[in-house]
């Protein structure tokens, strides 16, 4: 926040930071200017969140805390997990049996603490030094838990968001127990009935002590209550606006197995001169690779495919040949290059040198003069993100620094990798969502295209930046 | 990740030259297939910055006891969701009542035993049902909000299945108040000045509402967790503390939930004003990042006096990424924030140029943006289309916010304004919104109440009507004629 003395009558000379393009006040300190909001940051609270998970083993406790962390990190709110089940794999090096989890023994239960404590220490750590949001990953399933852990965010000065998973469904559990903890590695050495006896028997550990959040007694407390996988949701006092998007997004997310496909419009001409940006056509191998993308998606013979393109002629062109119904969103648009649209990267060298400089130095936040930044390009992509979460079998087709984003959502990328993610010309990515992440194939479509991608440089040209 | 090469079985590909061939559209600025030879057999959906919303109609059912605020909720809605560009429509069972029977005795009309009554009752939904179709099929209604107590279990299981025989999904919104307090000041707020009570002194009015409440009161049975978990609603608990949403089916109904549970019934004011007079406003030119001019320092100046003298709780402010917003708001003396959101119209090709230059250089451009103002996108940039999408999580968090003094541009804030006014599509780009003027807006009831405040310093006057011809073969003058001054 820009922060001045309130009885000051004089406004302050603006300045415009030359990577972000923001306008920003002087005075300056120490040669840099004074710290300021230079971009709407999602988070308006001023207090760090604790976000904690409720629930029994296996009702996806980790899977909604891990794609929660990815979703709020690639909005740019610093958010980061922690699993108490790691942390007792780490403390108890072999895990034996579901004896361990069982309510009189006292030695685990101590144990269990400690590592509850540890992480909450850790916790305290992150949101100390840049975290804004942490997620404290365990069952917390008794409100004694649930009651140290507000105080523990009380004294620290952390606001409470509780998430709870409730699901009685047996077929539901079982695929979750399939998926993610017959692989975990407390059952390396158990074949599969054996780790699901045993995985069962845990669960019912923690069955006779469970309180569910409960209407009256925790009224005061901000939670939502997820039941039976998305079907249910109740909300109550939800404080601030990251715990309000939180909200909207765990209510979109799904479950149903479905596959992604994302892919670039076909070589453009512009593409072929070297150039970027721009509303051109596709090339002839451009058409060809469109041609031959309409037959690969119909041997896919996928159920209900909806195909998604922006609102240039080229991803246009490109859907057209794929022979199913497609809807055009502008805010799958590429990149805006500003002044340097349809210039060659020579081009932008000799015109715009500092410009070209200072890309190389930051490509995830440097704008464009008059354009974007990838920085830009994400936000503008969220409703697209949210949408996707909703949909099912779904093909977009899209442009290079647009994918770059999707494709960082998706795989977890940070904001450094992301500008520099390969998405080549002609090759489609399937991402299929299994266990805690995506997997990822890439079939390339064999029509040449011309390469579009760019390293980082070597050796960056530093600017020293006055103000 | 697993790589491999996909190859193309034999394939006929002589088709793929007409498909590859698309036409620019030239107000919307959209890709279209060429319709050459036999047309395109593809649905897809043209004209729009944004996807379709839904497929089938939406109907919405409110669903609470009289003073609960689902006439409030109702209009709220349709306001928003006619402003994101999805015609809706509010179906308000009393106002039926109220054309039936002209004159309102007293509350013994909704007795539960007042057969005569009940008949009407049910002859009026009947009838806002009929016209709920007509709005679906013959006016390109795509959600209708049918405002009504529904308080009973066979009233909603006739909706739902006079919904699923024409093809309607159904989503309920159920408000449920207890707080003694709530209920009384929303009969103050709405119900008193109810054309029911017309001659009716305030106490009279309060007293016989309460009872009206009572008529309902014991038939009410609100929706249940166990026997309708079937149904697609959510249920507001006292103004917003809780939410059971249950069954979401489409976006669209996931849109609604997200806004319900965003809005707030806390007292509260929004301020909107434009940046101070900038250097290019002088010479007439749109967009650019200029600079104030002199007298735009003075009228921020002014600015930060009147908002000092206001004396308002906690107030944020908000600016878009433009220098001339920004240096505005420097001289308020109070932290802002910085939204891109908030950034002026893109004029693309035309950034910085004068009408005149417009006219001379893209005549056929500037009658087109007379002809369909809202619609219309420059070349390479946007249209007002565009905008109101771009401002959507702008106005989500201003529902969230309280006290919140907005500075920012022309176009962006006929966009603001056209939500908090319920202003059509029609009426937006064309909304007066000069320089150096602050609109303080305040809910009421349920609208808005607008003061305008004139900081009387002189500026020049940005606003261009509509001038008489829009043809693309007009003369330069019948353009240029609604052209504000400048120099």
């Amino acid at each position: 926040m820009a922060e001045r003395p309130s009885n000051s009558a004089t406004p302050r000379e603006l300045t415009q930071n030359p990577l972000k393009k923001i306008w920003m006040p002087l005075p300056c300190k120490n040669g840099l200017p004074e710290k300021h909001i230079s971009q709407r940051k999602v988070c308006m609270t001023n207090c760090p969140t604790l976000i904690v998970t409720v629930g029994l083993p296996a009702r996806g406790k980790t899977y909604i805390s891990k794609k929660l962390t990815r979703y709020l990190n690639w909005i740019g709110v610093p958010t980061r997990e922690f699993n108490v089940g790691q942390y007792r794999r780490e403390c108890v090096k072999i895990y034996k049996s579901f004896e361990f989890f069982r309510p009189d023994n006292e030695e685990g239960l101590k144990i269990r603490q400690q590592c509850a404590s540890a992480a909450l220490n850790d916790v305290r750590q992150y949101l100390a030094d840049g975290g804004q949001v942490a997620v404290f990953d365990a069952t917390n399933t008794t409100r004694e838990r649930r009651g140290t852990i507000t105080a523990f965010a009380e004294q620290n000065g952390f606001k409470v968001f509780f998430v709870e998973s409730v699901c009685e469904d047996p077929e539901v559990i079982a695929e979750n127990i399939v998926q993610v903890k017959l692989g975990s590695p407390d059952y390396t050495n158990c074949n599969t009935e054996e780790a699901m006896e045993d995985f069962k028997k845990r669960i019912k550990c923690y069955e006779n002590s469970y309180e569910t959040l409960d209407e009256v007694l925790d009224r005061d407390l901000s939670y939502i209550k997820i039941m039976d996988v998305g079907r249910r949701y109740l909300v109550n006092q939800v404080q601030d606006h990251i715990q309000s998007r939180i909200v909207y997004y765990l209510m979109n997310i799904h479950i149903t197995p479905r596959s992604i496909y994302l892919c670039r419009h076909g070589e453009s001409d512009l593409n072929v001169k070297g150039c970027i940006g721009g509303d051109s056509g596709l090339s002839p191998r451009g058409k060809e690779f469109a041609n031959y993308l309409g037959q690969f998606i119909q041997s896919q013979e996928i159920s209900d495919l909806k195909v998604w393109t922006s609102q240039m002629k080229r991803t246009i062109q490109t859907a057209e040949a794929v022979s199913v119904p497609y809807e055009q969103w502008k805010a799958l648009n590429e990149i805006d290059a500003g002044v340097c649209e349809e210039m060659m990267y020579e081009e932008i060298q000799q015109h715009y040198p500092l410009e070209f400089a200072m890309r190389d130095q930051d490509k995830y936040r440097y704008r464009y003069p008059k354009g974007e930044s990838y920085e830009d390009l994400v936000q503008r992509l969220e409703p697209v993100i949210m949408e996707l979460e909703r949909q099912e079998n779904i093909l977009v087709v899209c442009h290079q620094a647009i994918m770059r984003c999707l494709l960082a959502y998706f795989l977890d990328k940070t904001a450094e990798e992301l500008p520099y993610l390969k998405c080549p010309l002609h090759t489609v990515l399937k991402l299929t969502p299994v266990a805690y992440g995506c997997k990822v194939e890439s079939i390339y479509l064999n029509v040449d295209a011309v390469n579009t991608h760019r390293d980082r440089p070597e050796v960056g040209i530093f600017t020293y930046l006055r103000c | 990740m697993t790589l491999s090469v996909w190859a193309l079985p034999s394939a006929d590909m002589t088709t793929a030259q007409e498909k590859n061939e698309l036409t620019q559209t030239p107000l919307l600025k959209i890709w279209v297939p060429w319709l050459g030879m036999g047309g395109c057999k593809l649905s897809c959906r043209r004209g729009s910055s944004v996807p379709q919303l839904t497929n089938s109609p939406t109907l919405i059912v409110m669903v609470g006891l009289p003073a609960r605020g689902k006439t409030y909720i109702s209009k709220k809605l349709s306001r928003y969701l006619n402003w994101i560009g999805v015609p809706t429509k509010v179906f308000n069972l009393g106002q039926y009542r109220r054309e039936a029977v002209q004159s309102y005795k007293n509350f013994e009309f909704f007795r539960p035993d007042n057969e005569e009554a009940m008949q009407i009752r049910r002859a009026c939904a009947t009838n806002a049902l009929k016209d709920v179709v007509i709005y679906f099929s013959k006016d390109h209604g795509q959600v209708a909000v049918f405002d009504a107590t529904n308080t009973t279990r066979e009233r909603r299981i006739s909706i739902v299945s006079f919904s699923k025989e024409k093809g309607y999904k159904v989503f309920f919104v159920e408000s449920i108040c207890d707080d003694p307090d709530i209920i009384a000041q929303n009969i103050t707020e709405v119900k008193v000045s109810s054309p029911d009570y017309v001659n009716c002194d305030k106490d009279e009015a309060q007293a016989d509402f309460l009872k009206r409440i009572e008529c309902y009161k014991q038939s009410y049975v609100p929706l249940d967790d166990e026997k309708d978990r079937h149904l697609s609603y959510i249920k507001i608990f006292n103004v917003g503390s809780r939410y059971l949403v249950n069954r979401v089916q489409d976006h669209i109904q996931s849109r609604i939930v997200y806004y319900l549970m965003n809005i707030h019934v806390t007292p509260r004011s929004i301020f909107l004003s434009r940046h101070g007079e900038s250097e290019l406003n002088l010479l007439g030119r749109i967009g650019g990042d200029s600079g104030l001019s002199p007298r735009g320092h003075k009228y921020a100046t002014a600015l930060g006096g009147f908002i000092k003298g206001q004396h308002i709780k906690d107030l944020k402010v908000w600016t878009s990424h433009m220098k001339r917003t920004i240096q505005t708001a420097e001289h308020l003396g109070i932290p802002y924030e910085q939204w891109k959101a908030l950034n002026e119209i893109d004029a693309g090709v035309c950034e910085e140029l004068t009408y005149e230059d417009i006219q001379e250089n893209h005549p056929e451009e500037f009658a087109l943006r007379d002809q369909d103002k809202y619609r219309y996108r420059y070349p390479n940039g946007e249209s007002y289309e565009d905008l109101v999408h771009r401002l959507e999580p702008v106005i989500m968090e201003l529902e969230r916010q309280e006290n919140v003094l907005v500075v920012c541009h022309q176009a962006v804030m006929r966009c603001l304004l056209a939500y908090l006014l319920d202003k059509t599509s029609d009426e937006l780009p064309y909304l007066k919104c000069p320089l150096h003027t602050v609109l303080k807006l305040t809910p009421v009831a349920y609208g808005c109440r607008v003061e305008h405040i004139c900081l009387n310093i002189e500026a020049v006057n940005t606003h261009r009507e509509r001038p008489g011809n829009v043809d693309v073969t007009r003369d330069p003058e019948e353009a240029l004629k609604t052209i504000p001054e400048h120099f």
